[in-house]
């Protein structure tokens, strides 16, 4: 495949999620400290269609971007292990982080992209810490390009991606102009283990950093979490001996 | 990378709705069930530090970012492919060629060898690297010891430029295996009194050799092998034979009640006719295939541990799980004190493994600091593992538990390489002046 004029840049958005989830004691979040993160997977399967896009030369470069702390540069790392060229670190910290949603990155990935010149912007379907599923819709409405969501399949063609998308009555195959946001579902690749030469090179591979106010975003959020609990215990179940028995209890506690 | 294979699993059934559910009870589920046994950190005092029985003395905070990265996409490597291959292929002796291919296209074969398409990185990530294979199997990291340490390394450190251009890269793809022939019949601790021979013929500018290696890893499938032998002025000398030449045959070894999933047998050799080119010319003496065994002992050091931990936490799960008299095995005494001399053995060496592997990287580590602890992390992993066996009691017995399988193998980890008692004499000769491996003075 020639002709990459339209498809030179595509900027992927690696998200971390927490390992071990627990509650904070007075309700207000999860605990966060200390705990370890891992790439976000649906993230990692957008990571490597990117990566993939390039091995067919399809396109030039791949640039991995992630919003938060430092230790957000790990998760940059593990996608330049895999094959992304370079990375910018958003650096969102503190309270910052702790009301960091999809508005907030959305908005921060519209001005990046506008700003690096990005042909495709290829994300996660969803984070599984908080399920949003809304981040790349927002990215593509702020930036009024064409969105292909819960993609099970992407081919590139000139100036036109076809995406073939997992709804709930089957799928659903579309195409539509770059410049474009995909979001990866679970099918649509297995994400490569990242080689040893590959990790090595990765310390070579540059990270930039940049701070939001320098790309002009507010990250107030228009959100304010009242309350986080667990979900409520398993009750022991009752057994019954006879059917009769079953529709009487039924009816008791009101089921049928 | 952590995550993928548990969201893959859960999502992959076709009512996404229900399994997302099913992920997020099963979260809770498991917090209270551990809750009951094991205070939960709201109880636990407020303390700064806390203790983490995982990695107790801070291992993590001692690596480097890129160690780090290695050693975590290679543990998923092994957790997501290799484990669920184990159970079968120990059980009907099956070794699994397709994982050398495997490991190739990960870049971990002759992993500190720099050029010739390998990794080129430091010691401790060999060892990380051994460590998260072990932790599966010691079989299949006795093939991945052998190819790195026994037949790359040789090639390596002793080759000609045109054998390491010849060989190295096939091998560090997985294209091509190899074993390493030392060991005889009757020569095994004693290696300087090996019977093979390497006569030189002139005429053809080969070498014949002629002999029996036993109880060499690979051999039976593998493509190349690295053979020494005595030539004729007295020294002992590396070769590289190759399948398909004349004489030369790998039979199996039947019966192996230790690593069982790794294939290994004999190599044969009547008058082998060997071109020349084919000598590894820069080395001589046994000093040769001491080199070679003490790069994969230093890897055998870190990789037991990996071992015992398996059968640490294997053990630690077992016990929290199963009830009798009314209470998880784990609030006994005997129990708890079993587990605290394991996490105090593993904790302590692979701190003593990272001291050496920086060490070694630094150039300034000498071949009696590898075998205090090459000998010392088999000797524990092998204790570790039949306190662990015990402590599952009948369960400890069946192959689905493991646990008994890394029992089988750390026999033999602890006796090649050196035997626990002939480190022993290295360490003894290396403190008292004296050297006590024969009877003569």
């Amino acid at each position: 495949m020639h002709s990459n004029r339209y498809c030179n840049r595509i900027i992927v958005l690696p998200f971390s999620v927490l390992l071990e989830i627990r509650v904070k004691p007075d309700n207000s979040g999860v605990v966060t400290d200390g705990v370890k993160h891992s790439m976000n997977p649906f993230c990692e399967i957008a990571v490597e269609e990117a990566v993939k896009l390039k091995e067919k030369k399809l396109i030039k470069e791949v640039v991995a971007v992630s919003c938060g702390p430092q230790q957000s540069q790990e998760t940059i790392r593990t996608a330049l292990a895999m094959g992304a060229d370079r990375g910018i670190h958003v650096e969102v910290a503190g309270k910052d982080y702790e009301t960091l949603g999809p508005l907030q990155v959305s908005k921060i990935m519209a001005a990046l992209a506008k700003k690096e010149d990005a042909q495709l912007i290829i994300l996660g379907k969803q984070a599984i810490d908080d399920d949003c599923n809304q981040t790349g819709q927002m990215t593509a409405a702020l930036l009024d390009w064409p969105q292909g969501t819960f993609a099970s399949e992407v081919s590139l063609d000139g100036d036109k991606v076809k995406v073939v998308r997992e709804i709930d009555g089957g799928l659903e195959t579309i195409k539509i102009s770059t410049p474009a946001v995909l979001t990866a579902d679970l099918r649509l690749n297995t994400p490569r283990y990242a080689t040893l030469p590959n990790i090595m090179k990765a310390k070579k591979k540059k990270i930039a950093n940049v701070k939001p106010a320098d790309l002009g975003v507010d990250l107030t959020s228009r959100l304010e979490v009242l309350k986080v609990e667990e979900p409520p215990q398993r009750q022991a179940g009752v057994k019954v001996e006879t059917v009769e028995d079953l529709v009487g209890k039924l009816k008791e506690t009101g089921r049928i | 990378m952590a995550l993928r294979s548990a969201v893959t699993r859960l999502l992959s059934s076709s009512q996404k709705c229900a399994a997302v559910t099913v992920s997020r009870a099963q979260g809770t589920a498991a917090a209270t069930v551990k809750d009951k046994v094991w205070p939960h950190s709201a109880k636990e005092p407020r303390s700064k530090v806390a203790f983490n029985w995982r990695d107790a003395l801070d291992l993590e905070g001692q690596l480097t970012e890129e160690e780090i990265m290695i050693r975590d996409s290679f543990r998923d490597y092994c957790q997501e492919k290799l484990m669920p291959r184990i159970l079968m292929a120990n059980r009907h002796e099956h070794f699994h060629r397709e994982i050398v291919s495997e490991m190739g296209e990960l870049g971990v074969l002759g992993p500190t060898i720099k050029g010739y398409g390998c990794a080129g990185t430091s010691y401790v990530a060999y060892g990380l690297i051994a460590r998260e294979v072990e932790r599966v199997d010691s079989g299949y990291r006795s093939v991945m010891s052998v190819q790195s340490s026994l037949v790359m390394h040789p090639i390596n450190a002793y080759g000609t430029e045109a054998q390491k251009e010849k060989y190295l890269p096939r091998l560090a793809r997985g294209e091509i295996l190899g074993c390493f022939g030392l060991t005889e019949p009757n020569h095994g601790s004693d290696p300087s009194s090996m019977e093979t021979r390497a006569k030189y013929n002139p005429s053809s500018g080969t070498f014949s050799i002629s002999g029996a290696k036993t109880w060499i890893t690979n051999s039976p499938v593998a493509d190349i092998a690295v053979v020494w032998a005595r030539c004729e002025d007295g020294r002992v000398r590396g070769f590289i034979l190759e399948r398909g030449m004349k004489g030369f045959a790998t039979p199996k070894i039947e019966g192996k009640f230790s690593l069982r999933a790794s294939a290994t047998g004999m190599i044969l050799m009547d008058e082998v006719e060997v071109p020349e080119e084919n000598l590894l010319p820069n080395v001589s003496g046994l000093g040769g295939p001491f080199g070679c065994l003490n790069n994969a002992r230093y890897g055998i050091a870190w990789g037991a541990l990996g071992a015992a931990e398996f059968c640490f936490h294997a053990a630690r799960q077992y016990t929290l799980d199963r009830i009798q008299f009314g209470v998880p095995l784990a609030r006994n005494q005997l129990m708890q004190k079993k587990m605290a001399d394991m996490l105090t053995e593993i904790t302590i060496g692979l701190q003593s493994c990272l001291a050496l592997g920086r060490l070694i990287d630094e150039k300034k580590a000498a071949p009696e600091m590898i075998s205090m602890l090459k000998r010392n992390s088999c000797g524990k992993a092998l204790d570790i593992a039949r306190q662990a066996r015990d402590m599952l009691g009948g369960n400890g017995i069946a192959d689905e538990y493991h646990i008994i399988r890394h029992v089988m193998n750390l026999e033999a980890v602890n006796t090649y390489e050196g035997t626990h008692d002939i480190h022993a004499l290295i360490l003894g000769r290396a403190i008292t002046g004296l050297q006590s491996f024969t009877v003569e003075k």
